[in-house]
């Protein structure tokens, strides 16, 4: 028989400095398929434009600080996802969740800014946000275990339902303005007080946190570990005497929660607003992140970073050289796709024909 | 594998070697402007903004360079990131050219004191307190009295040539015998009211018996939406389409009706119609965005103060129609200019109250009331207490001079607006 030109081998465990190694070429790589696609596409020098998309996040102290804003958001829902990939449970409905989270606080300080006092009115917020998220999650998890239905589907359709409704009720809350603007501007009511200068602050503290929470209760608490069989094996789980629909739904739960919880950060600590764009695509994105990051919190921090560096990184580009946006999404497509590709190499690895045949 | 990586990276290299130098900025001012718009150079009202920015600044030897811009920036939270990002680049004026940016620019404007923000088309500069926001309107009323006058000529034309009267076309008569003339609007704000109500008076100073039919589309850019919208006020008699919306869709639903035999001819927004509409499209109603940032850069420039309320119109040029189209009826031009004429002289007030009714009685009095309200609980919650104005002086409606923003939001004898 004759053996395949390249035969791929899956590799038990890659040491860390071939991690590192494999990812730093895929980078390299990226950059200079950008470059050749910048200098001939567009006809500008292409370090030149490295530095613009740079300058995007580290241009100055304050978009420093914007970044980590938007990354915190991205790192929060890939925190949320975790939990719920980790027993494979296809969880597509981080957008949804966080926005119907975001829904319900703004209604909560819409319709009750001006009736309770801050604290109440707090609590109120991130207990509506938390139990909105939390239902979101939940709704898809019975479903699947009660009558089997497909999770990534459901939860998808979930953003859809979850963004009409957030469409619907910013319709009906502008009355006559054309648009709903920042909510309870007279008042305030609602709005996250500033720590150390900004409002979003709050929003960094809280999600570090969270992420560190995570990690310990992935890791170290029963729960975690339930999560780890049940994603592994489902067999295995009720062979231990797991109760499979329990731990689903549980973890659910808590991955909706913690999305309803982002959408409460996002609203009162970020946009003191609402709109069917608050989400922002991030609950899709942060798809990758939990994936790259292999649900590990630390990691996800690298990778949330990574994108919005790669993002801001492309808005600045479109703005300095008043390109299309769409040329500079292609930028950071193509850093993406090496990205992604590495972990082909991180995992496996190619053996050609003519070594085997001197081995 | 190492191979293909050295050459690849030979080839990173030499991309970066042969490749021009960045251009280097011959900036002789440190100042910066940033320029938040709700389109780009695709979408009619932004890229007449841009237009009127880069002219602006050409003129004044503003170096193209220091214009940093966001395109596409929705009315939501977006705006407010992008004020900030501006402001952190070291913009110190900052546009922002929609007025649903006016509430994020508004708490830009108090986080960001040393910085002037300028929110087009707003409404609450003047009373929200702060001195470092500002709002600008042109008074594009005066061009849409005037393009009523260019379709008043038609509608005299038909009438007077027989193509137009009451046996050959009964539908485009009321049973008082008044010409049916109709209107596309966007939503029913004080903005569009005074713009088509103008565009009413213009045609009725040439025909006096017209009644005019308003529909919204709620939406300032739909083009499906504004061809149906059309489509249904010829099917309901109108002879004239005036409109308030964005986009093309009204003048190339009248050319295709025309071409099959309707009287509908168009009066368009911003643009010039006639690549459009060849043979429906009259003229357009236009603002000429150049005058006023002309006046703000050079303000910004030299350092001088910036007017909190700005309105001009055709006393500054800063308002205009476009060029006549072919189907325009004979004298058209002359009437034109001795309207615009009237219009700079200051003989002539569009709102003149001697050339309308409201419920059949002269309006002597219209108290406007300044606040800004937030709309968001039910109840209307004021934000920005202004007080209560008397818009009605020496015999007209006086027009964005109480605040830049139109506010003329009576609803004249003559128009009926459709409820949804």
């Amino acid at each position: 028989m004759k053996e395949p030109l390249i035969r791929i081998v899956k590799r038990d465990m890659s040491p860390i400095p071939h991690k590192i190694l494999v990812r730093a070429i895929a980078i390299i790589l990226a950059l200079v398929v950008d470059a050749l696609f910048i200098y001939f596409v567009t006809g500008l020098n292409p370090f030149s434009v490295y530095v613009v998309m740079f300058n995007g996040t580290f241009g100055n102290q304050m978009r420093i600080l914007w970044a980590l804003r938007d990354m915190v958001t991205l790192l929060g829902i890939g925190i949320a996802l975790a939990p719920a990939f980790k027993m494979k449970f296809w969880n597509i409905g981080a957008e949804g969740q966080v926005l119907i989270g975001g829904l319900a606080t703004a209604l909560v300080m819409t319709y009750c800014g001006n009736t309770f006092s801050t604290p109440v009115l707090f609590i109120l917020m991130v207990a509506s946000a938390i139990i909105a998220g939390g239902v979101w999650g939940l709704i898809p998890a019975i479903f699947k275990s009660k009558w089997g239905t497909n999770e990534t589907l459901f939860t998808l359709m979930m953003n859809y339902i979850a963004i009409s409704f957030t469409s619907a009720a910013t319709n009906y809350m502008r009355g006559q303005a054309s648009s709903l603007g920042k909510l309870n501007m007279g008042t305030k009511a609602g709005w996250m007080p500033k720590v150390f200068g900004q409002a979003f602050n709050v929003n960094i503290i809280v999600v570090f946190a969270l992420m560190v929470v995570m990690f310990i209760y992935l890791t170290y608490s029963k729960h975690g570990y339930e999560i780890t069989v049940v994603g592994e094996s489902e067999n295995t789980a009720l062979y231990a005497g797991i109760n499979v629909t329990k731990v689903r739904i549980r973890t659910m739960i808590i991955s909706g929660a913690i999305c309803g919880l982002v959408g409460f950060l996002l609203v009162s600590g970020r946009d003191q607003t609402i709109s069917t764009n608050t989400a922002g695509g991030n609950g899709f994105t942060a798809i990758i992140v939990a994936w790259l990051a292999k649900f590990n919190p630390f990691y996800m921090a690298l990778i949330a970073a990574l994108l919005t560096f790669l993002s801001k990184g492309a808005a600045e580009i479109a703005s300095t050289y008043a390109l299309n946006d769409f040329a500079a999404d292609i930028l950071t497509g193509i850093i993406l796709f090496f990205i992604l590709g590495s972990e082909f190499f991180i995992n496996y690895k190619l053996i050609f024909r003519h070594k085997e045949v001197r081995g | 594998m190492k191979k293909a990586l050295a050459i690849a990276l030979a080839a990173f290299m030499l991309v970066g070697i042969s490749a021009v130098p960045a251009k280097v900025s011959a900036a002789d001012t440190d100042l910066k402007i940033g320029v938040i718009l709700v389109g780009d150079e695709t979408e009619g009202y932004t890229a007449a903004h841009m237009e009127g920015i880069k002219s602006a600044a050409e003129e004044l030897g503003f170096p193209a360079d220091n214009i940093m811009w966001k395109y596409k920036v929705e009315e939501n939270s977006d705006c407010y990131d992008a004020a900030v990002d501006l402001y952190s680049s070291g913009c110190s004026l900052i546009i922002a050219n929609s007025y649903g940016h006016q509430t994020y620019l508004d708490q830009a404007a108090e986080d960001f004191s040393d910085c002037t923000f300028v929110s087009m088309t707003g409404d609450f500069a003047a009373i929200s307190g702060k001195e470092n926001l500002k709002n600008a309107f042109t008074k594009v009323y005066e061009s849409r009295y005037v393009s009523g006058i260019v379709a008043g000529m038609k509608l005299k034309e038909l009438v007077e040539s027989g193509e137009l009267t009451e046996e050959k076309v009964p539908e485009a008569f009321d049973a008082d015998g008044n010409i049916r003339i109709g209107y596309v609007g966007a939503f029913p704000y004080a903005e569009v009211v005074s713009g088509y109500t103008a565009f009413y008076l213009g045609v009725k100073s040439v025909v006096e018996n017209v009644v005019m039919e308003v529909k919204y589309t709620n939406s300032w850019f739909n083009i499906d939406a504004e061809a149906a919208t059309a489509e249904a006020l010829v099917a309901n008699g109108c002879v004239i389409i005036g409109q308030h919306a964005d986009s093309t869709g009204a003048p190339a639903a009248c050319e295709r009706l025309l071409k099959n035999g309707k009287i509908c001819y168009s009066v368009g927004y911003n643009v010039d119609m006639l690549e459009t509409a060849p043979t429906a499209a009259l003229t357009s109603a236009t603002n000429n965005w150049s005058v006023y940032y002309k006046y703000l850069i050079g303000a910004f420039m030299n350092g001088e103060e910036i007017a909190t309320d700005w309105a001009e119109g055709y006393e500054q040029d800063a308002v205009a129609i476009t060029k006549l189209g072919d189907s325009c009826a004979e004298g058209t031009q002359e009437a034109v200019d001795a309207a615009i004429a009237a219009i700079k002289d200051g003989s002539l007030n569009v709102f003149d109250t001697e050339t309308f009714t409201v419920g059949g009685e002269k309006v002597d009095s219209a108290l406007i009331d300044m606040t800004f309200y937030d709309y968001s609980t039910g109840t209307p919650t004021v934000i920005y207490q202004g007080g209560e104005e008397e818009a009605i002086t020496d015999g007209y409606f006086s027009e964005s001079s109480l605040r830049s923003a139109p506010y003329f939001a009576l609803r004249i004898d003559g128009i009926t607006e459709d409820a949804e």
